[in-house]
């Protein structure tokens, strides 16, 4: 019997049962679907990661505390005090591939305006700090370094901080607000930028002069984070060895004590987001091809009951001249024309769903390629491999006693 | 006269448990081209068993078997499956119709597990079968918009299809009513006329006479292979009362 003949007649038989084969076809649909979905997702993902990190800038270079051991005891890192402004100082006259480069004090409180308040924190900064968070100032000015030298009580609100400090539409500029009780000036106002990839508001934020949270509110001389920009994408990672020799100079360590300050650019942030991302889809793609499993067990269930319901047909293709082969390759060839079928479908549901998502969550829509051949691939070895028992059992059964089953 | 079918010391013996079963007992017989026999016998008689050997759907234990010349016995399954394809037209007590699917579809059946014939032959050769019963213009029915009596003779063109050199007939009208019964052995005695060889098994003596020989068995032996005087089907069928409704 040639493969045409064979496809009809396997094509004809799954069409006298049209409700149970679309059924059948059903779990298999499920699974290639959530697995494309999931996959196309997964990818959507770490595209809308790469693209927020890369208008955030990937030439931010940070300077951060690192944990600390006093005596055998690990004391994390809040009450490392070595970071200091002369650290800042010394990277900005050695280093050459900073372009700038400014302290970071933060603390939280209260903000408050007449009956209005707020929970937020104060970010005290040098007036490059803006340029390196890649702030626009949309109203206003920036501080200026004689502020800075001066710790004048200035400061520049975001979009949140403005609505939720001047309910009713007033212009905040001039306007002075409260902060843990010490009154701030606002003379400036951000442009709006929206959550960033974590989910944060970066509008909910309150940029001032350093020395003023320093010395007025933290009292503290020591600062908590250094921010900066390489001078290019690509000297990040030079200018980040520089800091790290500066510093170990500064901090007069010696060649084999542990830094007590980590260095990280944005490159590494996306490097971590990229691998949490990647995780989650191996992860939920384990899950969903679950569900492709046990539509593969599906098909094989149903086709039990289809050779056992078709015992007499099968007798009478025996009688008349099928031979043993030609009875297995039909019902292998059902299973996987429904396996196929069904995965065809999965495939179109799939992107459908991930499109949808894309498009609800934001995010760039990708259609994966490999996804999409491996699912068909899959497709075709869950058909022959779930099928091929049932069409054994029916390929080996007897023509005589097959002919008389009742 | 061409030999159709030669049995020759034919045996057949099944292992139930720890006994032998000796279904078939050495029979010997010849049927010729265009002869219409009748295998009369009680259940257990061995006619089933016989009629499956015949059919190359079972292998006898011992003895010879040629059809249309060609040797049985030592035969692969799918060397028999061929043979069945090629060389013989079942036609069954409960029809074996597909269902749902047409009767022209049905009766195409044989020849789709024959790649000598292309699609058009198929065709063709499955309308001439439709008519040489008498159903040309029930080609597109289903089964279960056809009477028990035309679902038989889809059956029988689809055993005609192929052009068999016999036509194995198995309680063919087993479940039919006597005038039903009458009007597809007529149909047999037509095509038996036009030429064909047919083998009909049946345990009805009033069915074996309109057959031209009976062979008759009983556990296992051949007790009795005459001739008849054949009797006309189309004549019995006149003889029927009139349906009274």
């Amino acid at each position: 019997m040639n493969l045409l003949n064979l496809f009809k007649i396997a094509y004809k038989a799954l069409l006298l049962n049209k409700t149970r084969a679309f059924l059948t076809m059903l779990g298999i649909v499920i699974g290639i679907s959530s697995v494309i979905a999931m996959v196309s997702l997964g990818q959507s993902s770490s595209q809308s990661i790469n693209n927020q990190i890369s208008t955030m800038g990937t030439n931010l270079i940070m300077v951060m505390r690192a944990s600390q051991r006093q005596g055998g005891v690990n004391v994390g890192s809040t009450n490392v005090q070595t970071l200091t402004v002369n650290d800042v100082e010394a990277i900005r006259s050695q280093a050459k591939y900073i372009s700038a480069i400014s302290p970071l004090v933060n603390v939280s409180g209260q903000l408050v305006n007449g009956s209005n308040n707020w929970p937020g924190s104060v970010q005290g900064g040098n007036a490059e700090l803006i340029s390196i968070r890649k702030y626009k100032v949309a109203s206003g000015t920036n501080f200026t370094e004689t502020d800075v030298r001066n710790s004048a009580k200035v400061c520049i609100v975001g979009e949140t901080v403005v609505k939720n400090l001047f309910t009713n539409g007033e212009s905040p500029l001039g306007k002075m607000i409260r902060f843990n009780k010490i009154p701030f000036k606002i003379i400036g106002v951000l442009e709006s930028k929206g959550q960033n990839q974590m989910g944060q508001d970066q509008d909910d934020v309150v940029i001032a002069p350093y020395t003023t949270v320093q010395k007025r509110i933290a009292a503290i001389t020591y600062i908590h984070m250094i921010m900066a920009s390489a001078s290019s994408e690509e000297t990040a990672s030079l200018a980040t060895q520089e800091i790290e020799t500066i510093l170990h100079d500064t901090h007069k360590l010696r060649a084999d004590e542990q830094n007590d300050f980590d260095v990280r650019t944005q490159q590494e942030m996306l490097e971590m987001m990229n691998s949490v991302s990647g995780f989650l889809t191996v992860l939920l793609s384990a899950i969903a091809s679950i569900s492709l499993l046990v539509g593969g067990i599906g098909i094989m269930n149903i086709m039990y009951v289809t050779v056992t319901e078709r015992i007499k047909e099968i007798g009478l293709r025996m009688a008349i001249g099928a031979k043993n082969r030609d009875i297995l390759l039909q019902f292998l060839c059902e299973s996987i024309i429904l396996s196929l079928i069904g995965g065809i479908l999965g495939i179109l549901l799939g992107l459908l769903l991930s499109y949808g998502a894309s498009i609800g969550l934001n995010w760039p829509f990708i259609a994966s390629v490999p996804a999409i051949g491996i699912s068909f691939l899959v497709c075709a070895a869950t058909g022959i491999f779930f099928g091929w028992y049932p069409a054994k059992k029916a390929a080996s059964l007897d023509p005589i006693n097959a002919l008389r089953y009742e | 006269m061409n030999e159709i079918i030669r049995i020759a010391q034919l045996r057949r013996t099944f292992q139930v448990g720890s006994e032998q079963v000796h279904a078939l007992k050495g029979i010997s017989f010849t049927i010729y081209s265009g002869e219409f026999v009748s295998i009369m016998g009680t259940s257990g008689s061995g006619k089933s068993t016989l009629l499956n050997i015949l059919g190359c759907l079972d292998r006898p234990t011992s003895g010879e078997y040629f059809i249309d010349g060609n040797p049985v016995s030592q035969r692969s399954k799918d060397e028999l499956s061929v043979l069945r394809n090629r060389k013989i037209g079942f036609v069954f007590q409960s029809y074996n119709l597909l269902a749902r699917t047409t009767a022209l579809e049905n009766v195409a059946l044989p020849l789709l597990y024959n790649n000598t014939v292309s699609a058009k032959e198929r065709r063709e050769k499955s309308i001439r079968a439709l008519e040489q019963v008498g159903l040309q213009d029930r080609m597109l029915h289903l089964p279960n918009q056809l009477s028990g009596g035309q679902q038989q003779r889809v059956a029988i063109a689809r055993a005609l299809v192929n052009d068999p050199v016999i036509l194995l007939a198995d309680e063919a009208t087993g479940n039919l009513d006597t005038r039903t019964s009458y009007e597809i052995m007529s149909l047999f005695q037509q095509l038996n006329e036009e030429g064909k060889t047919i083998a009909f098994v049946t345990h009805e003596p009033d069915i074996a006479n309109f057959t031209g020989r009976m062979i008759q068995l009983r556990d296992g032996h051949i007790v009795k292979d005459t001739p008849l005087v054949t009797q006309s089907a189309g004549a019995a069928l006149a003889a029927l009362p009139v349906n009274d409704d």
